[in-house]
């Protein structure tokens, strides 16, 4: 398993450097720049702009001082947001977003699961379709919508939580995003568990369990279970990142500083420090998650085995 | 054991009711700003965002007063030489930076020379231009930085030397490209002077905290010396970009000011929050540029003539913005300083717009276009849902003359781009005046400036040119009498107009929501409301 486990950690390197390498050359490919706004700038000071930032080298020089700045851990400047290094922008929204997506994915898993379980056992009666409802206005509905109809309901109607920004340790600010943010995975997580339990309440395994006389309950936490996790957790991992990258909406909304925001205006504003910077962050964050999901994978499923 | 617990509980309340009280004694202005401030450097700001504040925690020479007119700030008085080209300026006793290191004029002279040093990169440079040796220095002709026409006589007084007399130079001095920056701090941390902890300020605010995407935070500044009257303790300015947003969270309590709102819910605000909504003529131009190069359609006045004035302003700003945006005829924006009384106004504007769309007709059919051989043309706009709106109005309005509109949205770093590079045919632009005088908007139409063999056309993306339009711009650069100025500058803009030189659409307005728990705001074309000069009642 250790050693499973190192061999994906060094195939990620190659994988790192084409991703990096793939963005670093496709963004400089879309037309336009990051000084490129309403006005025309003179050219002397656009002359100066470019220098000051490296924009005037042939871009096969800019891509090794990146690389090589990239390797020393940085990540250069923001050429928009004057006030901040990339790094600092990412070590400022990223907690932000972490904590806002984990907590919406511990909510949203625990929720879900739930659901889907009592949505199979209770298959075509009415929780299920209680349920089935409440999944489909969280898949249904766009997340900026839902945004917006929770912040004018609960921020502005009924007054019951802020309606958006971002108090430091208010966990009463986070309710309304981590509400916007867990609803529509909790809906996937739910017909994910509901689906496979459903497939796996009629294998012949369980009809044995039962047919040997085991409670209902037992059935479920001993037999059912686990094996119905399967597919739910392998959509965890993509369902984490999602979460993690999914947040521009919710924070535009609310007003709130995470990271999201940055890797949609950043990549409008060509501000290419930001959008690499970004882009590296979630792949990491892709490629680990894919990782812990295989490895949970081979701990739950016997029939997978890695040497 | 109770006992205690009640005590413990009391003493608890006590303490709240405490920490209540000096909080409701701290007026708190809950500002929505818009997007993040790119910087909150004088010297790299480019907007509205950073100017708010900024202009709160840093003082110019000028500053503005509550309807951003240009009033006495670090200054307190000053002379200028006979023939306008020489300012001496006198600095208030006891101004001081919040560190507590006195504003000198090496302050301001360091500033400038930092504003024009090629390193610094500033966007906003060449608004200061005017001052002698300013462009030079700023394109690294002179590489000496004391050449710059800004020297200080003492600590107390600052002479500033201009190219010519400028009328609108004491106006461009409350802009934040002029503002001082603290010479000790710049040499002593370079670019990480305005990293918040490091920060100091002279304005009547100090930055004390900056979460990028959702706020910055300011505390008033004792030390300032108008501090006795400024009203409000602390201000947030909000990052917000989505408007709707912002409406619901003023509506929540949670904002005191919007600086803008969507168009579509002005009446809402009308019917449910009256007074509350201010529309106000803003020194600005909405409009379409035509490409004129050589060989272009829109090269033929014929076919700009036809399309112009066809264009219906009347129904733009009241029917598809919704704002009540008021329809331009013309390339000043009404309320600009030093200009003519009379604004420009074509005769064609008061035709029928029956008899203008026949005359437009002959004018297409003159130019060889007509229902045989229709005129297909390309509306590039950025993306946006208003530009889409009005794209598609003015596109069926320009239908009854056989003209195809293919309309084509880019982003708006795209969208620039291809109207610098001359690769369209109509195109959506907007000005917004950095200083309010009408150079500043008829200079978009100046021919542009041959450099190394090409042509740099600057903002003249539609590339109009007339030779006797840039003679009079040249000649009313060096007018000193105000008024004979006004004259050749409307000379110029009618020249322009006369020939179609650009299609302008509406004169743009700025929208703030006002709480009426804060007073002390004004409308102004400038849109400039400075925190010290507002206050809050709970």
């Amino acid at each position: 398993m250790l050693a499973y486990a190192f061999r994906r950690v060094l195939s990620a390197i190659p994988i790192a450097l084409i991703a990096v390498t793939a963005c670093f050359f496709i963004l400089r490919l879309a037309p336009g720049g990051p000084f490129d706004g309403e006005r025309a700038l003179p050219p002397t000071v656009l002359a100066n702009l470019r220098a000051h930032y490296n924009l005037d080298q042939p871009l096969i020089n800019q891509y090794f001082i990146y690389i090589w700045r990239l390797l020393h851990g940085d990540l250069g400047p923001s050429m928009v947001i004057d006030g901040f290094n990339v790094s600092q922008l990412i070590a400022i929204g990223f907690p932000f977003t972490l904590t806002m997506a984990l907590t919406a994915f511990v909510i949203a898993t625990a929720i879900g699961m739930l659901a889907g379980m009592v949505a199979a056992v209770y298959q075509n009666k009415w929780p299920d379709y209680v349920l089935v409802l409440a999944v489909m206005i969280g898949v249904l509905i766009p997340n900026f919508l839902m945004a917006a109809l929770l912040q004018l309901w609960f921020g502005v109607y009924l007054r019951w939580f802020p309606a958006g920004g971002w108090v430091n340790g208010s966990w009463w600010h986070l309710v309304l995003p981590v509400t916007v943010l867990a609803w529509p995975h909790a809906g996937r997580i739910s017909r994910l568990m509901r689906g496979s339990m459903i497939e796996v309440l009629g294998t012949n395994y369980v009809r044995t369990a039962r047919s040997k006389g085991l409670g209902e309950r037992l059935v479920l936490a001993r037999h059912a279970i686990k094996p119905a996790l399967l597919p739910v957790v392998s959509y965890l991992g993509p369902g984490l990142s999602y979460l993690l990258t999914g947040s521009l909406a919710v924070e535009q909304i609310f007003g709130l500083p995470g990271i999201g925001k940055y890797f949609v205006t950043a990549a409008l504003n060509r501000d290419y420090g930001v959008v690499l910077g970004t882009t590296i962050l979630y792949m990491f964050i892709i490629l680990a998650l894919n990782l812990i999901v295989d490895l949970v994978y081979a701990w739950l499923d016997p029939k997978v085995r890695y040497r | 054991m109770k006992f205690t617990t009640a005590l413990k509980a009391v003493a608890t309340a006590g303490a709240m009711a405490l920490m209540m009280s000096t909080a409701a004694s701290a007026v708190t202005l809950q500002l929505h700003n818009g997007g993040d401030p790119g910087t909150l450097d004088p010297h790299k700001a480019s907007g509205d965002w950073e100017n708010r504040v900024i202009g709160d925690y840093i003082e110019g020479l000028l500053t503005e007063n509550p309807s951003a007119e240009a009033i006495p700030g670090q200054a307190e008085s000053w002379d200028i030489s006979e023939d306008g080209t020489v300012y001496t300026f006198h600095l208030r006793d006891g101004i001081q930076w919040s560190d507590g290191t006195p504003v000198t004029a090496g302050d301001f002279v360091f500033a400038f020379q930092r504003l024009f040093n090629p390193a610094t990169a500033a966007d906003y440079a060449y608004l200061q231009f005017p001052i002698k040796n300013a462009e030079q220095i700023n394109s690294g002709e002179i590489t000496d930085l004391n050449e710059l026409g800004v020297k200080a006589i003492d600590d107390k007084t600052l002479e500033i030397t201009l190219n010519a007399s400028t009328p609108f130079f004491l106006e461009a001095l409350t802009h934040y490209t002029a503002y001082p920056v603290p010479r000790h701090l710049v040499e002593e941390l370079g670019d990480d002077w305005t990293k918040v902890e490091n920060i100091v300020g002279n304005g009547p605010y100090l930055v004390k905290e900056w979460l990028p995407g959702s706020y910055v935070r300011s505390e008033k500044n004792p030390d300032y010396y108008d501090a006795e009257n400024v009203q409000i303790d602390e201000v947030y300015y909000h990052v917000l970009e989505d408007q709707a947003a912002a409406l619901n969270r003023y509506r929540a309590g949670e904002f005191d000011i919007l600086t803008d709102f969507p168009a579509d819910q002005y009446q809402w605000l009308q019917d449910n929050m009256p007074g509350q909504a201010h529309v106000t003529p803003f020194l600005g131009i909405y409009y379409y540029v035509m490409n004129q190069e050589e060989g272009q359609v829109l090269s033929d006045i014929r076919i700009r003539e036809a399309l112009s004035t066809t264009v219906v302003r009347d129904v733009i700003g009241p029917d598809i913005l919704g704002t009540g945006e008021l329809p331009a005829y013309g390339w000043v924006p009404p309320g600009t300083a030093n200009y003519v009384e009379n604004a420009y106004h074509p005769e064609w504007a008061d035709v029928p717009y029956e008899e203008r769309v026949e005359k437009a007709i002959g004018l297409m059919t003159e130019a060889g276009y007509g229902p045989d051989n229709p005129l297909t043309l390309q509306l590039r706009y950025n993306t946006n849902d208003n530009h889409q709106r009005i794209a598609v109005a003015i596109a069926a309005m320009w239908e009854p003359l056989g003209v195809k509109v293919e309309l084509f949205n880019a982003e708006t770093a795209v969208h620039y781009d291809a109207l610098r590079a001359g690769d369209f045919q109509v195109g959506r632009a907007g000005w917004l005046l950095d200083y309010n005088d009408p150079s500043n908007t008829l200079d978009l139409l100046k021919t542009g400036v041959s450099q190394d063999g090409t042509m740099n056309w600057g903002n003249n993306y539609g590339r109009y040119s007339n030779a006797e339009y840039d003679a009079l711009m040249t000649q009313a650069s060096t007018e000193l009498d105000l008024e004979a100025r006004g004259e050749l500058l409307a000379q110029a803009e009618k020249i322009a107009m006369d020939e179609f030189a650009a299609i302008p659409i509406y004169w743009y307005v700025s929208k703030d929501v006002v709480s009426p728990k804060i007073s002390g705001f004004e409308e102004n074309p400038k849109n400039i409301f400075r925190t010290r000069w507002l206050s809050k009642s709970e």
